[in-house]
């Protein structure tokens, strides 16, 4: 079907983003293939370390993602809302679905002072879409309140959760055989050490590999983090049609944010990657590379720019003519 | 969506459907038929406005498109073009109780408007009234991105009579394609047009 229409992708963003995905297979497959290398190399069975390490790795992604929706509320020490209670929180998502033809996730309030927003879940039956007290009372125009729950909304329809899950197992399993290697070396390091050259050789080497993957790892996954950030910022503004409206629900989020002191920061740390604005900030200004290397959010700057991109695209008088599949 | 849509984080907008809203006049029948309730001739189209000047342009064009036959027999009275509090604009297209075929065109005017001009996403739903002898309020809404239909029945305050609504479900169930999943049955609270 041939219709017209103004919703053109971003091939830039996707590009990147393949890139990164690539690179991130790219290094589990030599991270597996190092792992057998070495031990091979060493006709050593420390294969055992390793293969608690990826079962043990598995299964915390397993149940991370099984339970990330009530894993998530119970961290915010969020309650579900009915929607008598919040009705007009429930009218604005009631509507987007609509718009967005998708499953309503459900609705649930945070008591936390602090402006921010999350959404999780496995699928997109069992997602929960979460608002902190503090994103209701910073001010927000209901527009600006719906940018910011059509930013939530298209996390779940891109099934972030998952995505990040499958991208952060790499870096948990090498976290692990750091730490197994760490604590074998130390407990049964003597015992092994005597009889064998190779075996003394063979655990630092696999926490040196462990080590260089994790790093690796950690900072793809941060780039991964970023651009599916912009991706639901372009798709949430596409969404309501309003790009500004998003763009200065950010300005005010990222403002008061700043301003809220740091122990309600370090408690909201751990999900920082599903929130709708960083909850750690490394740096004060947006020069700063190296700081913008390890943020899970792309700087306010970059967002607001694409969202001016995204405005010019919908004005433009004259839609291309594109063929959707 | 895909998997490789899902993977590179891309969602397409989804493009509405219009045909099954002409559905609408036989069901009408039905439904008078069988609850007696009547079209009461408005009826109205619900949909996102787009910021900047390109949209605002396009939506007065359809208003005055819609205009053109106002006050003509069976042109009905002019548009009305209300923003709700949700920041979405509603037209409503009022018309006699027994014109619903022409309150349907008309509607699907304001559909085609949009999709010609590439806003086919922006749509929301259409909503068509209906009152008994006893003034209780219904109206069916059409979901464009489902293009399905679900009986609306609101009582004072926020209260939706949730007993009439099965009961017109069941009554339509051959004349409509009704929306199954009751959980997008969403309530339009004091929509213009009812």
């Amino acid at each position: 079907m041939a219709t017209r229409t103004r919703y053109a992708p971003d091939r830039g963003l996707t590009a990147r983003m393949t890139v990164t995905m690539f690179l991130l297979g790219l290094v589990f497959v030599g991270f597996v293939a190092a792992l057998i290398g070495i031990l091979a190399a060493t006709k050593q069975s420390a294969g055992l370390i390793v293969f608690v390490a990826i079962v043990f790795g598995g299964g915390a992604a397993v149940i991370s993602l099984f339970y990330s929706d009530k894993i998530a509320l119970a961290a915010a020490g969020a309650h579900e809302v009915t929607p008598q209670q919040a009705p007009e929180l429930h009218g604005i998502v009631d509507r987007l679905c609509a718009l967005a033809d998708m499953d309503k996730p459900r609705v649930a309030i945070a008591p936390t002072r602090m402006p921010n927003a999350f959404a999780t879940g496995r699928n997109s039956k069992n997602s929960v879409l979460c608002v902190t007290q503090g994103m209701l009372n910073v001010g927000l125009t209901r527009e600006e309140l719906e940018g910011v729950l059509a930013h939530e909304l298209s996390h779940v329809a891109h099934k972030d959760v998952q995505v990040m899950t499958v991208a952060g197992l790499l870096g948990i399993t090498a976290g692990l055989l750091v730490r197994f290697a760490f604590y074998s070396e130390l407990f049964g390091g003597g015992r092994r050490g005597g009889n064998n050259g190779n075996a003394a050789l063979l655990i630092p080497l696999i926490m040196l590999v462990s080590i260089v993957v994790y790093a690796i790892s950690f900072v793809l996954i941060r780039m991964l983090s970023r651009y599916r950030e912009l991706a639901a910022d372009r798709s949430g503004a596409l969404l309501t049609g309003q790009p500004s409206a998003l763009a200065s629900a950010l300005t005010k989020v990222s403002d008061s944010m700043s301003r809220i002191p740091n122990e309600d920061l370090r408690k909201a740390a751990p999900m920082s990657a599903f929130y709708f604005a960083p909850a750690m900030k490394l740096h004060g200004g947006g020069g700063d590379k190296l700081a913008n290397l390890f943020s899970t959010h792309p700087s306010l700057d970059k967002r607001i720019e694409q969202l001016a991109k995204i405005q010019a695209q919908l004005n433009n008088s004259t839609p291309g003519a594109k063929g959707l599949r | 969506m895909g998997f490789l849509d899902v993977l590179l984080g891309r969602t397409k907008p989804v493009q509405p459907k219009l045909d099954d809203l002409f559905a609408l006049p036989s069901a009408a029948i039905t439904l008078q038929a069988s609850s007696g309730f009547t079209p009461t001739g408005s009826g109205s189209v619900c949909f996102r406005s787009v910021e900047g000047k390109t949209f605002s342009d396009i939506e007065s064009d359809v208003r005055d498109l819609l205009n053109m036959d106002a006050g003509k027999p069976g042109g009905g009275l002019p548009v009305e073009v209300t923003r709700d509090s949700y920041g979405y604009t509603w037209l409503v297209s009022s018309h006699l109780s027994d014109e619903l075929d022409a309150l349907v065109t008309d509607l699907h005017a304001v559909n085609s408007a949009l999709v010609d001009n590439g806003f086919g996403p922006q749509l929301l739903c259409t909503l068509v009234a209906f009152r008994d002898e006893r003034e209780r309020r219904l109206a069916l809404v059409y979901l464009y991105k489902r293009g399905t239909f679900y009986p609306f029945a609101p009582l004072s305050g926020q209260e939706r009579d949730n007993a009439l609504e099965i009961q017109i479900k069941n009554a339509l169930a051959d004349d409509l394609k009704i929306e199954q999943d009751l959980t997008r049955w969403f309530p339009v609270w004091g929509a213009p047009g009812m």
